[in-house]
């Protein structure tokens, strides 16, 4: 990619193959020699860490596809025997989850760097266009990867996008069923996304060759924006960029474990845990994070087709960047303008984000549509105009001159924070207004499971487990948890004896037999919870017309808004127990009166934290129902905390073995990262 | 790498090195093992590979049954007084894969054989009661099991695998 290597094998092996196949000079002459600038800084490290992130989707999606099952009735659960069963499948679960959002995070990133730097100007402009491409092949993936696990979201989210193209006129419909293969979206569309999702990752890997090559023909860029001149701009990329970039990728490992082992679900719906329903809307139906801005400048504007292009021209426009920013000076270090501007848009966009994942009304879709004004005004306004009146200041010599010279930039991170604090109070102010609007959030209760070294509390799992089995197994499935489950480590802790005699209590339809019948026999290990009802309109006839939802995933399937700022704390704190805190407020929520002005429907109850608070459910527990072997007080309080705890078990049983595997995780890489540190320091020691 | 700056104190510098590259080396194989062990039955597959409880009672001397415990296919045979001494008159010696009938059974259960219907050859199933020797006989390569499942003729290296079972009363059997 630079020119011919001077590479020369010694091995006469290796020269018999360098001969025929020059594979080794092309490497050496593209990762070893290659000339990098040598100012280049730590933004520069996500090109490597987005490689990393795709290799890292790659195989743990290769993985998944081996234990997935794309079909429409059976691929939500076997999205959850993956996470159950399947050796560290909760693991390489999580992984791929959580590695969707660290690439988008890293190619976010990695395009504001390009903005900010210049990148994408003359002569990286073909650079630049393969960059925005790859980004839109990663939108396809990562909207189709969302769609496979078949639950509410992705079933909505699968409906709502391809529902986008029927904005098309004439040929929108047409076009929309081609995509489905049906009326509406079901199996056939499932097993063609399927299929696309496993096929494009690897055009993206194909475009990410052209868009390295591209770069390798052009040079890297650097944040002087001046061209190497002489050998004293550059240093070979290996050791010096290869080193950095291994340091870039292991610090951003710790983020990325953060979210594996710590929260898996912070980025997720609840409403995906709930099988997909084509009868049920989910009543605030959003996005993955990193297509909210979009989302937003699509609601904004008020009519269909319209909304839909101009969702797609916000990233059409990035791919004439390079004619619309026509600024000879390359970097934003030297355009005090153009700096300003650019933290401007940063803070748009953001913003924009925050808007997407707020209900389209009130003062949100005013601020909406100004921010979308402003986006677009960027590009097309405010780059030009830039371009032709912006002084820039004199730009070094050469990048060597950089180097040494160190132009103190303290400017930038102070003016930077003070927008973002004023953003911040400015959530928070609007978001203390909403919240007073919205519903009671049930209250935290103190869970023995929360934070890094939670464990699950075995006696409360044991009584939790009782009061399922007497009160609410009458009505509510369970059917993802196995008897087996009740001895696995992590679990309530029964012996194989305990599990056997536990099983064998119930009694499992088997069959047919030899004769062609079906059959009652007593429960055995591998056997499932059997569910009170034979089917879904069973269960809906026999309880007014609701049925009761399985229980095994309600603690992750529930959840509640914590609104700005403390989901931002909750990253930090690894606060996640909303499913089982809204489980304790539904069983505690009952009230015989409801307040005065809500009027609750025949056949319905009050229930102060169930959204609309007209429950189908009646107060299913009540004091001295059920008698604990250990003492432990008969009351609603202590049920509730208790079945709430064996739900979060029911829905997350591998939770304990996440969190000590973090912790492991944690201890590894924090001491990887520093050895990184000082060899990269060690390495470049000899550049300076 | 090699420079000025490190010639002072190469074996500081070298034990950095080498200690990073080893952490790497550690991590990447600890790194490895989900991957690979992700292959290995999963939990619901080794639940349902629990033993399996078989009566005996249906099955008349001379005729068997084919059971599936782990997905394999168990032959469950009731013996006649012919097969079994068909069985015990063979010279040991003279077997391909040398072994009692004796020590393929239950002791006091003489006339059930119970073996693994997977030919040892390439794993096709044998067909019960035919071939020469009143046995098996494996139709894709031609290889022949005698009454007590002992490899007779034939590609197949080994006798048929006894899989492990016992008896929970004299008309049950336990398998696993």
């Amino acid at each position: 990619m630079s020119g011919p290597s001077d590479y020369q094998p010694s091995h006469p092996a290796l020269k018999w193959i360098e001969r025929r196949l020059p594979i080794m000079g092309f490497i050496h002459s593209s990762f070893v020699a290659y000339p990098t600038p040598r100012n280049l800084n730590y933004w520069w490290t996500f090109g490597a860490i987005l490689s990393f992130m795709l290799a890292a989707q790659i195989v743990t999606g290769v993985i998944l596809a081996m234990h997935y099952t794309p079909e429409a009735t059976m691929a939500f659960r076997s999205v959850e025997l993956i996470v159950r069963d399947v050796n560290y499948g909760w693991l390489l679960r999580n992984m791929h989850a959580a590695g969707a959002s660290m690439f988008f995070f890293a190619v976010y990133v990695h395009m504001f760097r390009g903005l900010y730097y210049g990148s994408y100007k003359e002569p990286r402009e073909v650079l630049w266009i393969l960059g925005v491409i790859i980004y839109l092949l990663m939108m396809a993936t990562g909207f189709m990867g969302y769609v496979l696990p078949w639950g509410q979201m992705s079933f909505w989210g699968a409906t709502v996008i391809t529902n986008l193209f029927s904005a098309i006129p004439y040929v929108g419909d047409s076009i929309v069923t081609l995509l489905w293969g049906g009326y509406s979206v079901g199996n056939p569309t499932l097993n063609r996304f399927f299929s696309l999702h496993y096929l494009l990752p690897f055009l993206i890997a194909g475009v990410v060759v052209l868009h390295v090559w591209a770069l390798h023909v052009a040079g890297q860029g650097n944040p002087a924006g001046v061209e190497p001149k002489t050998e004293k701009d550059t240093v070979p990329f290996t050791p010096y960029a290869t080193i950095k970039d291994l340091f870039g990728v292991s610090v951003f490992l710790l983020l990325f474990s953060w979210f594996i082992f710590y929260m898996p679900n912070y980025l997720g719906d609840a409403d995906n845990y709930i099988p997909a329903n084509p009868g049920v809307t989910p009543a605030h139906i959003v996005p993955e994070w990193y297509y909210l801005p979009f989302y937003a400048i699509l609601r904004s504007i008020p009519n269909k087709l319209a909304g839909v292009i101009a969702m797609f021209s916000a990233i059409l426009v990035l791919v004439f960047l390079p004619w619309l920013d026509t600024a000879k000076t390359r970097s934003c270090k030297y355009r005090p303008l153009a700096k300003q501007f650019f933290w401007i848009f940063v803070i748009v966009c953001i913003l924009l984000g925050y808007l997407g994942s707020q209900p389209p009304e009130g003062i949100y879709v005013i601020a909406g549509r100004v921010l979308t004004v402003c986006y677009f005004a960027y590009f097309l306004i405010l780059m030009p105009l830039l371009s032709r009146i912006e002084k820039p200041r004199p730009l070094p010599n050469s990048i060597a001159d950089d180097v040494l010279a160190k132009t103190g930039s303290k400017v930038t991170p102070m003016v930077s924070t003070v927008i973002a604090l004023m953003v911040a109070g400015g959530l928070f102010a609007g978001s203390v207004q909403s919240a007073r609007a919205e519903d009671e959030t049930p209250p935290s209760q103190k869970w023995s499971f929360a934070g890094p070294f939670g464990k699950y509390d075995r006696a409360a799992l044991q009584r939790g487990l009782k009061v399922y089995k007497e009160v609410c197994s009458n009505c509510h499935a369970l059917s993802y948890i196995a008897f087996r489950n009740l001895g696995d480590p992590g679990g309530p802790g029964y012996s194989e004896a305990q599990v056997k005699a536990f099983a064998a209590e119930y009694k499992i339809k088997d069959g047919p037999n030899d004769q062609g019948d079906m059959f009652e026999r007593p429960g055995r290990p591998a056997d499932y919870f059997p569910s009170p009802f034979p089917n879904e309109q069973a269960a809906r006839a026999a309880n007014g017309g609701a049925a009761p939802p399985d229980l095994s995933l309600i603690a992750k399937a529930r959840s509640y808004e914590r609104g700005f700022p403390w989901f931002i704390f909750d990253f930090f704190t690894q606060f996640q127990e909303q499913g089982p805190n809204y489980i304790v407020g539904i069983l505690t929520g009952f009230e015989d009166t409801p307040p005065a002005g809500v009027t609750i429907p025949e056949g319905s109850y009050y229930n102060k934290y169930f959204p609309g608070h007209a429950i189908k459910m009646p107060k299913p527990l009540s004091d001295g129902q059920v008698t604990f072997d250990d003492g432990s007080p008969a009351t609603v309080q202590q049920y509730a905390h208790d079945v709430a705890t064996f739900l979060m078990w029911a829905a997350e049983p591998h939770m304990e073995e996440r969190k000590q595997l973090g912790m492991q995780v944690f201890v590894f890489l924090v001491i990887f990262c520093g050895l990184m540190y000082f060899t990269k320091k060690k390495v470049w020691a000899d550049a300076h | 790498m090699t420079t000025a700056s490190s010639a002072d104190q190469p074996t500081r510098r070298d034990f950095l090195f080498v200690a990073t590259g080893a952490a790497a080396a550690v991590g990447t194989v600890a790194t490895l093992w989900p991957f690979i062990d992700q292959m290995n039955p999963d939990a619901s597959t080794i639940a349902a590979g629990a033993p399996i409880e078989v009566d005996l009672t249906p099955i008349a001397e001379g005729q068997d049954i084919k059971v599936f415990w782990r997905g394999k296919p168990i032959y469950i045979m009731n013996r006649t007084k012919k097969q079994i001494e068909e069985a015990r008159s063979v010279p040991v010696a003279s077997l391909k894969d040398p072994a009692t009938d004796e020590s393929r059974i239950k002791s006091g259960h003489d006339q059930w054989l119970v073996v693994i219907g997977i030919c040892t050859h390439l794993g096709c199933i044998p067909i019960a009661h035919e071939g020469n020797y009143d046995g098996f006989f494996c139709p894709c390569h031609g290889s022949q099991y005698d009454s007590s499942g002992r490899i007779r003729q034939g590609p197949a290296p080994a006798n048929l695998a006894v899989p492990p079972y016992q008896f929970v009363s004299d008309t049950k059997i336990q398998i696993g």
